[in-house]
């Protein structure tokens, strides 16, 4: 298989935000500032790529029957680790992702492409992808975490841009998060149909 | 290589492996991480009561009293001395009445109550307007500020109250679970003032000992 197809298609193609609508849960609530898209985003490649390679190793040593539970125990493991080392070594970004951190374990797209891909591919194809998909979340939430931060307080990655009075509010709460992923949505529609 | 087949004994054989391995290895970064959490949670610590009781030379996490206010709070009290003398307090304090459930604040206190600074240390209130409070009631503008204020002499209860404190725009129910937390903080020290004190006496024999 053509790696770099296989590592670009989660940017745009099969983007998991845009394109797949997965992992909605952390998409819609951490995205409140640029910087925590961009967090959760890189904690959660961090995920993919690990439990991606543990399943295209183990994958055939596990039985088709408790396939589920055992791709979920290593999920669970490692989504453990990076909150244990988040809160180890970047407690301030722990503090604000916090709740969040756990509930990468129940992200689909983490369980969806080791289910989808690592089961059925070689470990090499499978970082590939888990690194292609990653970022391509990381990437979407950042632009979600980046417009909304913008429009609702007027920062970028915490930079003033105007000052906040002017800002609209309503982005940084969490129907703002419906308003800005559906225009963001509909705006990748438009540009695909084009291409 | 054939899959291995889906009979009972292949099935917990496997689940056990699996659970066992993730076991240990979290087991391993728990104790390669215990330290650098302990040591982070005691930085975030140092640095708020720095920021609220500066000048200080001792070290108030190891002189702390864990006491409990009339409303069944668990508050904090670090006592910041200079040489040996009572400079100022830091408590941390809470109230469950805000917004979205508890606000927990450190605030520095002079050993007379009067207010020398805050930090807010956990909240899970509304991102751009209960959120303010960790500058809101720092910025000298109109009646903001609660900086020098004193719990007893000034009315520190928000403009809707009858009081002196202007609320954060729209977060009116962030704002007066600010306010309750540090007069919680007031209230715990001035009933607790004779243990804080007494400490203080015992301190100098203490270290004395050490020394």
């Amino acid at each position: 298989m053509n790696q770099w197809k296989n590592f670009s298609k989660g940017f745009f193609k099969e983007n998991a935000v845009f394109t797949l609508l997965l992992g909605m849960c952390p998409t819609l609530g951490v995205t409140s500032s640029a910087i925590n898209g961009l967090g959760m985003g890189l904690a959660t490649t961090f995920v993919l790529v690990m439990s991606n390679l543990v399943v295209a190793l183990i994958k055939d040593f596990i039985p088709d029957k408790v396939r589920i539970p055992s791709f979920i125990v290593v999920i669970a493991t490692f989504v453990t680790i990076v909150e244990m080392i988040m809160q180890a070594y970047l407690p301030s970004l722990f503090d604000a992702l916090g709740l969040f951190i756990p509930l990468i374990v129940v992200n689909c797209v983490v369980l969806g492409r080791a289910e989808a891909f690592a089961s059925k591919n070689s470990p090499v194809s499978s970082i590939i992808d888990g690194l292609g998909m990653g970022l391509g979340f990381a990437m979407a939430l950042t632009i979600l975490g980046s417009v909304r931060e913008l429009l609702g307080s007027g920062k970028l990655f915490g930079n003033v841009i105007y000052p906040d009075q002017y800002g609209m509010l309503v982005f940084v709460l969490a129907p703002g998060a419906f308003i800005a992923l559906g225009y963001l949505i509909a705006f990748i529609n438009r540009v695909k149909e084009k291409a | 290589m054939a899959k291995t087949e889906s009979t009972l004994k292949n099935m917990v054989l496997t689940l056990l492996v699996i659970t066992v391995i993730a076991g240990a290895s979290l087991g391993f970064v728990y104790k390669l991480t215990k330290e650098p959490i302990a040591l982070a949670k005691l930085n975030k610590q140092q640095t708020a009561i720095k920021e609220v009781v500066p000048g200080f030379n001792n070290n108030p996490g190891e002189e702390v009293l864990e006491l409990t206010s009339k409303e069944g709070f668990n508050i904090k009290v670090f006592p910041a001395r200079k040489d040996g003398e009572l400079i100022g307090v830091a408590i941390e304090t809470m109230t469950n009445t805000g917004f979205g459930g508890d606000v927990k604040i450190m605030v520095g206190l002079k050993p007379d109550g009067t207010i020398i600074n805050y930090q807010v240390l956990e909240h899970k209130e509304t991102p751009g307007l209960g959120t303010k409070m960790d500058v809101w009631f720092k910025t000298d503008k109109g009646h903001q500020s609660v900086l020098g204020k004193h719990p007893e002499k000034n009315n520190l209860t928000v403009s809707k109250d009858g009081g002196e404190v202007d609320a954060i725009t729209a977060a009116t129910i962030s704002s007066r679970a600010f306010l309750k937390a540090v007069r919680v903080a007031y209230d715990t020290y001035t009933e607790n003032s004779g243990k804080i004190a007494s400490a203080q006496n015992s301190q100098p024999t203490a270290e004395g000992g050490v020394q």
